[in-house]
């Protein structure tokens, strides 16, 4: 990943001064403690953490700022700046507090059952993240962009629609057909412009993001026609109602949202961890990912790789759209069923670094935060692109170690520490 | 694509001076796409016969000049036209089979006429008024030729900027804020240019200090711009949208003689300042990047670093002043969006125009002009849409609106022409 690039001028220490190091660290060897807490100052987890609290700040100014009561109190600051104070915490505290309330646990409401709803809600708008960041993380591996989520998304989504509203099939065939068939729309759909990189060059970056608007108007002029995606007997771009059959079930109890769909991510999850981990497929996706011309010269066929990580990247996005409208939205959809989850998920992978279990938690974070924006813009008038704002500076934070390092002013990894006896060579020593 | 290798130095014995190997590579690409746009001409001719005349209004009333209007009937002419594309199909083939390349202006009079030949299918039974049409394609391309000047920019010193939206984005809303404030159009515009200058300086900052992936960066300074101005839009902008969201906007301003031409003055000189100060800029980064020491340094940064490194040419400085430089350029783009045409600022306004100028630049094969080319092509196809659905055109306005996409993956998967961007594209430069 890119972030480790940073490291690498730092990394080499120049051979002169390695001998120094020994000697001096013979002399006094740093404590243990010390050891272990360098590990976790300059660790991947400590900047993850800083990075979400850096953007929270971040957000908190903002909307502090924008407080009605913070900028009435702010004109008499210096008579009285308590008052701006106490209304700046308020503000905040309110606002965040109300995220956290309608993403884990709402403590106004009676009971465990009814306090847990907040998560439940989390996960269920976790369950497409994670499915369509994992897409997104494993071209990432393959050193490939899929930006065309979006357009996956929403030709997975008609297709498994198509099937869930104008298909007749058994409990439960119904829905494994519906959920296959999304998944085979959005892999054909990415296949294209996996395809045209293999054959042709050409950009997938472009071509995915070409491939979006194709989509979102070839799916608007289904949605408009009759005979298509159009409910019958209707005029609005919007299509029939899914199908008792097809729908996900409620595995927690028709009280709570969360759907099948995150039954799927979680096994969609162990998939992607076994091919990338443990498959020979993923062996040579990685390979192909780190360096293409090395992989070529080893004999993989990068053209193919290209393709088959596209077909999975594709299929995996498409799981989201499948999960949108078989488990959250099974009245119909329009053409914004995808909600912007394509672009979440770019988020979502580069926070989780490409990983299936970093996509899982990432994922889940920013499920979080959605459910506790909704609820932030419902209760204390925050608008909920705020969370947009969090979320972008997290990932750009996180894609930036030193930066984060510099701010908190932590040692950078592999960086030697103060020397705090004086630097005797061997020579010297000698004397 | 075939190869075709004329061998004139097989010469056994030693020769006395080495003659190189000449290849003249000719591609079969054009005249096979030629073909498929002909085949689809004759079938509008047999199979989408429309009835009735189409009428060519090549002046408004409002116009000095009054041309006459060009009434033609709808189906001979379509058949007329779908014969002269096929011949122009047979010519491209003996030319490629003689081991031609198809010329340009082949390539632009089969446009011409497939275009002609398709509006006047489309519009058979209607008038279609080209000057309404032209102005609006020229509108409708404003921001993206700005977006494509900033993505030319940065891409030929080696800074891949998808961040043209958001740069477009920032500068429509900051330009509406600051001109509705101070009443005063010019601080609206030198405030959007320096609100693109700023996300150009994150993506700077990031892709050049920290060494960041810049699509990652692009994409996600997207996103935070997005949520930056719809959180401040509906925060602030909402309940003041007297104070800070009612810009005024640029009068029309008719250059006199020019704008008096037939056809092309009323589209291309009767526009705003915004419109002009594009004409200069489209001109001043085509000679700047080709004809001067700077545009010179520039592209020796965004193919070879190392070279240019070499030469005592300061990399990552010069690659961070210009994607600034491109970021100042796509956020007077922006303006349009608000002051340009008077409209107050919404969310998310610029919906996704800065990902086609992308589009555009890529199309355009990183040159300027073709760029600006390109990005005229996409507005006129949204435009056409425009004008089509007012006029009741056969076609699903949304594939006319897919049109440009369409045009782009092809002219990307390589049947246009062949497409390399600059060497060093995308590529940080560590000094080792």
């Amino acid at each position: 990943m890119s972030d480790e690039n940073p490291q690498k001028p730092a990394a080499p220490a120049p051979a002169s001064v390695a001998p120094d190091r020994a000697t001096s660290e013979a002399i006094e060897p740093p404590s243990r403690w010390t050891v272990a807490l360098r590990e976790i100052a300059t660790g991947n987890a400590i900047i993850s953490v800083l990075a979400v609290l850096l953007a929270l700040l971040v957000g908190a100014i903002m909307i502090a700022f924008t407080d009605e009561n913070v900028q009435k109190t702010a004109v008499y600051f210096f008579a009285r700046p308590g008052d701006t104070v106490v209304a700046v915490w308020q503000s905040v505290s309110g606002a965040y507090s109300a995220l956290f309330q309608g993403s884990i646990y709402n403590f106004r409401r009676p009971g465990f059952e009814a306090g847990i709803k907040p998560l439940t809600e989390t996960l269920t708008f976790a369950t497409p993240l994670i499915a369509a960041g994992l897409g997104v993380g494993l071209a990432f591996r393959v050193g490939m962009f899929n930006i065309g989520g979006r357009g996956q998304m929403l030709i997975a989504a008609s297709v498994a629609g198509w099937v869930g509203f104008g298909w007749d099939l058994p409990w439960g065939i119904h829905m494994i057909v519906a959920v296959l068939a999304g998944m085979l729309g959005g892999a054909l759909w990415a296949g294209i412009a996996g395809l045209l990189k293999a054959r042709t060059g050409a950009h997938e970056v472009i071509v995915t993001i070409m491939l979006n608007y194709i989509a979102y108007y070839l799916v608007s002029w289904m949605l408009r026609t009759p005979g298509l995606l159009q409910a019958p007997g209707s005029s609005n771009p919007k299509t029939p109602a899914i199908k008792e059959m097809a729908v996900f079930i409620k595995i927690l109890g028709p009280q709570y949202n969360l759907h099948f769909g995150f039954l799927l991510a979680i096994i969609a999850t162990i998939i992607v961890w076994w091919i990338l981990n443990r498959s020979n497929l993923g062996f040579q996706f990685k390979a192909v990912g780190e360096n293409p011309n090395a992989a070529r010269v080893a004999g993989i066929n990068v053209k193919s790789m290209y393709v088959y990580a596209m077909l999975i990247s594709g299929a995996l996005v498409g799981l989201a759209g499948v999960a949108q409208v078989l488990g959250t939205v099974t009245t119909g959809f329009s053409s914004g069923i995808d909600a912007g989850i394509g672009f979440d998920a770019i988020t979502v992978a580069l926070l989780g670094r490409s990983t299936p279990w970093g996509i899982f938690v990432a994922g889940i974070l920013f499920g979080a935060f959605k459910a506790g924006g909704f609820s932030m813009q419902a209760a204390e008038g925050v608008p909920v692109e705020i969370v947009l704002v969090v979320q972008s500076l997290i990932v750009l934070f996180i894609a930036a170690p030193p930066l984060v390092r510099a701010i908190f002013r932590l040692p950078s990894p592999g960086s030697r520490q103060k020397r705090t006896v004086p630097n005797v060579t061997k020579e010297v020593a000698a004397k | 694509m075939s190869t075709t290798t004329e061998n004139t130095a097989p010469a056994p014995t030693p020769a006395p001076v080495v003659v190189l190997a000449k290849t003249v590579i000719t591609s079969w690409k054009a005249p096979v796409a030629f073909l498929v746009f002909t085949l689809a001409m004759f079938a509008l001719a047999i199979f989408g016969a429309r009835p009735g005349d189409t009428t060519f209004r090549l002046s408004s009333p409002a116009d000095a000049i009054q041309l006459p209007e060009v009434v033609v009937p709808s189906a001979p002419t379509v058949w007329v036209v779908a014969i002269l594309l096929a011949v122009v199909t047979i010519v491209s083939a003996a030319m490629v089979r003689a081991q031609k390349r198809v010329p340009l202006w082949l390539i632009v009079i089969f446009a011409v006429l497939f275009m002609f030949g398709f509006l006047t299918w489309a519009a058979a039974g209607s008038s279609l008024p080209m000057i309404g049409l032209l102005f609006g394609s020229l509108s409708l391309a404003v921001p993206l030729i700005y977006g494509s000047l900033a993505g030319v920019i940065g891409e030929r010193v080696g800074v891949v900027n998808i961040a043209i939206e958001s740069q477009l984005l920032a500068g429509a809303f900051t330009a509406a804020v600051v001109a509705s404030v101070t009443g005063n159009l010019w601080l609206g515009v030198i405030a959007a240019m320096v609100a693109g200058v700023l996300v150009a300086m994150v993506l700077a900052v990031f892709a050049i200090r920290y060494l960041v992936d810049q699509v990652i960066v692009g994409v996600v300074l997207n996103v935070l711009v997005v949520g930056l101005t719809s959180f401040f839009y509906s925060q602030v902008l909402v309940p003041n949208a007297a104070v800070l969201n009612a810009p005024p906007r640029f009068e029309r301003l008719p250059i006199p003689l020019l704008g008096d031409i037939p056809i092309i003055g009323p589209v291309l000189f009767k526009q705003t300042i915004i419109v002009y100060i594009m004409y200069v800029a489209v001109a001043a980064v085509y000679v700047g990047l080709f004809h001067t020491k700077w545009g010179l340094r520039l592209r020796a940064v965004g193919e070879h670093p190392q070279a240019a490194d070499t030469v005592g040419i300061k990399v990552n400085k010069t690659r961070f002043w210009n994607v600034a430089l491109a970021g100042a350029i796509a956020g007077l783009g922006g303006t349009f969006f608000t002051i340009g045409t008077g409209i107050a600022f919404n969310k998310e306004m610029t919906a996704g125009a800065g990902y086609i100028a992308l589009a555009a630049v890529i199309f355009g094969q990183w040159d300027p002009i073709k760029a600006t080319l390109a990005a005229l092509l996409f507005g006129f196809a949204s435009n056409l849409q425009n004008t089509l659905s007012v006029i009741g055109s056969p076609v699903p306005s949304e594939f006319m609106l897919m049109l440009p996409y369409v045009v782009t993956i092809f002219a990307v998967a390589g049947l246009v022409g062949k497409v390399r961007p600059p060497a060093a594209s995308g590529k940080p430069y560590v000094k080792s």
